[in-house]
């Protein structure tokens, strides 16, 4: 976590005198009880009153010298600390889109994208708190304990028992209160999620008539959250009558003790006055450190969760040049078995097939069967366990990020759009894609209807998420993206499924009169989609059980037999008539 | 802020008000024995004259004096805290609860047209900044204003001068620190802006890298980023600056006023007109009377913000809930008819027009068309989750809405294709029609619904606690099934799997619907032929409307919308 420190680089000079400048601050603090005890005792008993303005413009000249170096550090705190942030971000953000498939899955995109906000939010505001207090509180709280001692050992002693007796009561009450306050947390959750829940089942629980029951349910948790909370807020609510207690106390002893001193003649009146007013600033810091030491726990703890993102290694590593080779469009499989974790299960085993140039090929199979792992591997999204996958006749890992890139386009499973004009999110494919370019691509996937539809035309500005759009357009809009790039190779996987059966028949057709230059791969679970391909591949648990076209695979794979005729019953009725007849 | 709003806030206080009447006396005796201490300590310093010349037996009286305020006014704060939690905990705790009350009875339009997470969050976020605001509010407004006139009173006693050079300089440091908190706003509004754009393309670039990996779009989005991040560093870098000032600047005014009190002071004690303790006392009080002006102004902001997030609770716990009626519905046989239904969710838009329909006991009734085409709709109108603009639905002759939703729904079984699983065990989520059931019945049920399959494998079986994903889609929807089975009630509706299943599993599913219809009325959202062909009417839906009914060869011969959609399935080429 120390290596986030170099993050500071550029910043060194405010982060060193950001906290110099406030303990500067803290010492002008420290010296106002002294004037004021030097106006009480020197001033005021020899009632020389020019002695007493000259002190108080030393006063006014200490609280400006102050101010000056308060908002000198407060300056320097704020460029440090969210520089330091700024630079962490960028660096976070370009590490996340560095890491590959696998520690994407690993960590999950919520976790990230909470590193990035929250996180490192977290992290500048517990930055900037330390470098403003870490050293001024406890420089005020032991700096008044000193001037104690320089004005009467006895009385300090008071000091010197109250600080540490403080300090048990600050903090102990503080860092009780944090347990119970995740437990808090933990409740609020479980209502959170009732809410939620109750909310997205409205009609299950309307058709059940369970909304007594949920009421109930849902009670039980807010009650239980009530009770914690008043728990929590009665033990923290104690630390201030009880500081305050015990500060008038040790009031009382130095008062005492002062009484004693005075009428020895060790030490005058306003020195008495002054002992009284460092144990006033005393207290207000410590209390702040308290809640310092909070922030800066927290901050610890935010900084080690982003350190653990930036040190996740990238596991999929690009060469720098490509290897020789010529645009074929074929692609190869030899021998590969793949698996997500090394521990697990292998998801696909011992698979071989060629797919060649122009070919259209259909991948079918189970949940779970290893489909979409088996294109993923063609974008070298993931490594192959063993085995060769090839591309153009070369091994995908010889070849740089950006060739791979440009020669595949895919179109993912989930549909997702960006924020930002339709020809913006086109233009993810190739840059400098024209006009009629996307056109052409955007009438393949079968959108132009829906751009046609829209009163700006390429120009309609698509919301975060693609919220404006509905699943379907959505999808034939990903296809289109995908074609914008003009890919050697075009992977479908399983991306035609929200659309009804006519579009998805007519995408397919046209699909077929690019499908001369371009290498299809369409991943589906409809037998429908893939049943014209040129070479169809069946999956069954990462295993390839059958290669061949759809009348070829009817005769010979069970399994394909199995999900065609459970898809097409009528058709089993029909096929078998045949065989009768034929006999 | 709205008087309404702060009047149903006190509505909401209502039958803790003993408790808040407790609280504001406990606050006055703590605020003016906290007060009133300083200047017990100024008197005892008086006692302290100098060498030889301290009157011990004046410092002893004061200090016991001292001691027992000090407790007392500790007791007194602490238990004003107490109340202060209790009274605001369970103000939210009974928001939340109405609130909850509400979800289950409002109207479905009123959940349909306001996004989950906005309820959510006035359920939780906007709760939460109301208790907030009002301990807060509680605790500091009142003890503030108390604090400031008695500060006052107090000074007066002492010095008429000194007080007024307080009173007029305090303002000073109110006009400094509102002068910073304007400037230092407009950069917090532009600062949150900039993040506000700044997450956004976090979500979209972070949320879903694969993409972004797949089209090798890494070093546009870092541009992007960069200059949106670079943007937020300027804004931020600003914000915490010009608002850290405030601070040090109130501070300084703070010391001005210190040092004028001082010399003033001086000055006094010089005539004769006041004592050194006086002095302590004075500038003591100088020291803190700021400190209540700075919480009620915060206090006021908290509170403006607590009484908008009140006024967001309000227009949930408020919205008019659905009026039930009395009459119950036996256990219907399941002859559903529709007679010239008209209906739209929104007026301009007109969907359903004299709409009739007759579905005998048993009948199964396919609603089929592209997705999107509005086929919830009709479970919408079945289930009584919407009510027809005009015309009437009856089951077994008697109008639906002339009976209780409850016992409409009873008669009805329902399997969505989303399913909905509670966070609870697989027996509670089976059980949910017929609590009673044995566990024998379950057993029987899941067997029947194939789930018992996947059941009988999890590791506590019937006991297993279900999260978010310990099952596949198909397994949700095989559970949602196996609820069903356990009641079977006369009608269904029923939602035919798309895409996300594999169809092993598929296969399985159909069995259990086959199996669940058999004798019963039946209404469902179909995407396989086999399903369509042998429905006894079909309702083909487009965009909203039925444009089609009729059965398959019917539809077949006429030639329309169904015809195309039939063939497009079997279109090879």
């Amino acid at each position: 976590m120390t290596r986030l420190f170099i993050y500071l680089n550029g910043y060194e000079k405010e982060t060193i005198l950001a906290p110099l400048f406030k303990m500067l601050e803290a010492f002008f603090d420290l010296l106002v009880p002294l004037v004021v005890a030097d106006i009480i005792n020197n001033g005021i008993t020899s009632g020389n009153l020019f002695y007493s303005v000259t002190r108080v413009f030393i006063m006014i000249l200490l609280a400006v010298v102050g101010l000056a170096s308060s908002v000198t550090a407060q300056f320097f705190a704020a460029k440090s600390s969210v520089g330091f942030a700024t630079k962490l971000r960028q660096d976070t953000f370009d590490h996340i889109q560095r890491l590959s498939y696998k520690e994407l899955d690993k960590i999950g995109a919520g976790t990230l994208i909470t590193r990035l906000t929250s996180d490192i939010n977290q992290v500048q505001s517990g930055l900037n708190m330390a470098l403003r207090l870490l050293l001024r509180s406890p420089f005020i709280v032991f700096g008044s304990m000193i001037m104690a001692f320089t004005i009467d050992v006895n009385c300090a002693l008071v000091f010197a028992a109250a600080i540490p007796a403080l300090a048990i009561v600050v903090f102990g009450i503080t860092y009780a209160a944090i347990p119970l306050f995740k437990k808090v947390q933990a409740k609020l959750d479980k209502v959170t999620e009732q809410t939620r829940e109750n909310l997205n089942g409205v009609r299950v629980i309307r058709a059940f008539c369970k909304e007594e029951d949920e009421i109930k349910a849902f009670n039980e948790k807010n009650n239980a959250l009530t009770h914690i909370n008043e728990l929590t807020s009665g033990l923290s609510s104690l630390m201030n009558p009880l500081t305050y207690l015990m500060i008038n106390i040790a009031t009382i002893y130095l008062i005492k003790e002062g009484a004693l001193r005075v009428d020895m003649g060790a030490i005058r009146q306003g020195d008495v006055v002054a002992l009284y007013n460092y144990m006033a600033q005393m207290i207000v810091e410590l209390i702040k450190m308290a809640s310092l030491g909070v922030t800066i726990n927290k901050g610890l703890a935010c900084a080690a969760r982003v350190a653990n993102v930036l040190d996740e290694k990238v596991s999929v590593e690009f060469p720098e040049k490509d290897k020789e080779n010529t645009k074929n469009g074929t692609v190869e499989f030899e021998n590969v078995y793949f698996s997500y974790s090394n521990e697990g299960d292998s998801v696909l085993e011992n698979i071989n097939f060629k797919a060649n140039e122009g070919e259209v090929i259909g991948v079918i199979g189970g949940t779970g069967s290893g489909k979409s792992s088996l294109v993923n591997l063609i974008s070298r999204f993931y490594d192959v366990d063993s085995g060769i996958v090839k591309l153009d006749g070369v091994d995908v890992k010889d070849y740089t990020e950006s060739t791979i890139r440009q020669r595949i386009g895919v179109v993912p499973q989930k549909a997702v759009l960006f924020a930002g004009s339709i020809r913006d999110n086109m233009k993810w494919g190739n840059e400098n894609a024209s006009d009629e370019e996307i056109w052409e691509a955007l009438k393949i996937a079968q959108a132009m209807e829906i751009v046609e539809g829209k009163e700006k035309g390429l120009d309609y500005r698509i919301e975060q998420n693609g919220r404006n759009l509905s699943g379907g357009q959505k999808q034939r809009l990903t296809i289109a993206r995908a074609l914008v790039k003009k890919p050697e190779v075009l992977i479908l996987d399983d991306s035609a499924s929200a659309l009804d059966f006519a579009t998805d028949a007519a995408l397919r057709h046209a699909l077929r009169g690019i499908s001369g230059k371009t290498t299809i791969f369409i991943v589906s679970q409809r037998t429908s989609s893939i049943m014209d391909a040129d070479k169809i591949l069946v999956l069954d648990d990462g295993k390839l059980v059958g290669v061949g076209t759809h009348a070829e695979l009817l005769k010979s794979s069970s399994t394909y037999q199995e999900i065609y005729y459970s898809q097409f019953p009528e058709q089993r009725e029909n096929y078998a008539n045949s065989e009768v007849t034929q006999a | 802020m709205k008087k309404d709003t702060i009047k149903k806030v006190f509505k909401l206080i209502g039958k803790y008000r003993i408790m808040l009447y407790l609280s504001i006396i406990l606050a006055g005796v703590s605020v003016l024995l906290q007060l009133y201490v300083p200047i017990l300590f100024g008197q005892a310093i008086d006692g302290i004259i100098g060498k030889g010349k301290v009157d011990f037996s004046i410092i002893t009286v004061y200090m016991a004096k001292i001691f027992i305020f000090i407790i007392t006014a500790s007791a007194a704060t602490w238990s004003m805290s107490l109340l202060n939690n209790a009274l605001t905990y369970r103000i939210v705790r009974d928001v939340r609860s109405r609130a909850i009350d509400q979800i289950q009875r409002l109207p479905l339009k009123y959940l349909d047209g306001h996004k989950s997470g906005d309820i959510v969050s006035r359920v939780i976020a906007d709760a939460d900044q109301l208790s907030d605001g009002l301990l807060l509010g509680f605790t500091q407004l009142f003890s503030g204003v108390v604090t400031i006139f008695a500060t006052l009173v107090f000074m007066l006693s002492k010095s008429i001068i000194i007080t007024l050079v307080v009173i007029v300089l305090t303002p000073l440091s109110f006009f400094v620190a509102k002068f910073i908190a304007q400037h230092s706003f407009e950069m917090f509004k532009m600062q949150s802006e900039a993040r506000g754009q700044e997450t956004a393309l976090i979500d979209e670039m972070v949320g879903n890298a694969k993409v972004v990996k797949a089209f090798g779009y890494e070093k546009r989005s870092s541009e992007r980023f960069n200059k949106i991040n670079k943007k937020l560093q300027n804004y931020s870098q600003k914000a915490i600056f010009y608002s850290s000032l405030t601070n040090p600047c109130t501070r300084f005014v703070n010391s001005l006023i210190y040092a004028a009190v001082a010399l003033l002071g001086a000055i006094r004690i010089l005539n004769g007109a006041l004592t050194v303790g006086d002095l302590s006392v004075l500038l003591n009080y100088a020291n803190q009377y700021m400190k209540p002006f700075n919480d009620i102004s915060s206090v006021i902001t908290e509170l403006q913000n607590a009484f908008a997030c009140a006024e967001r609770i309000f227009d949930l716990i408020e919205a008019e809930p659905e009026k039930e009626t009395e009459a119950e519905m036996g256990t219907a046989v399941g002859n559903v008819e529709l007679k010239n239904v008209y209906f739209s969710y929104d007026k301009e838009k007109k969907l359903i027009e004299n709409f009739s329909l007759e579905a005998k006991k048993g009948m199964k009734i396919a609603i089929v068309g592209p997705t999107g085409c509005g086929k919830t709709t009709m479970i919408n109108l079945l289930m009584r989750f919407y009510e027809a603009d005009s015309g009437s639905i009856s089951v077994d002759g008697t109008d639906i809405y002339g009976v209780s939703r409850h016992s409409l729904r009873r008669n009805y079984g329902m399997v969505l294709q989303e399913t909905w699983l509670k966070n609870a065990t697989v027996r509670e989520n089976i059980n949910i029609g017929k609590p009673d059931a044995t566990d024998e019945e379950i057993i029987l049920a899941a067997k029947e619904a194939h789930s018992w399959e996947f059941i009988r494998k999890l590791p506590e079986k019937l006991d297993t606690v279900i999260t978010d994903d310990s099952l596949s889609q198909g397994q949700k929807q095989l559970l949602c099934i196996t609820r069903i089975m356990l009641c079977l009630p006369p009608m269904l509706i029923l939602d035919e799997a798309t895409s996300s299943i594999d169809t092993r599993t598929e296969v399985l599913i159909q069995k259990a619907f086959d199996k669940l219809m058999k004798g019963r009325t039946s209404f469902i959202v179909a995407h396989r032929l086999s399903t369509i062909r042998s429905a006894d009417i079909i309702l083909v839906m487009k965009d909203g409307h039925i444009i089609e009914q009729g059965n398959h060869e019917e539809l077949m011969s006429r030639n329309g919308f169904y015809t195309k959609l039939y063939n497009s399935q079997f279109e090879q080429k």
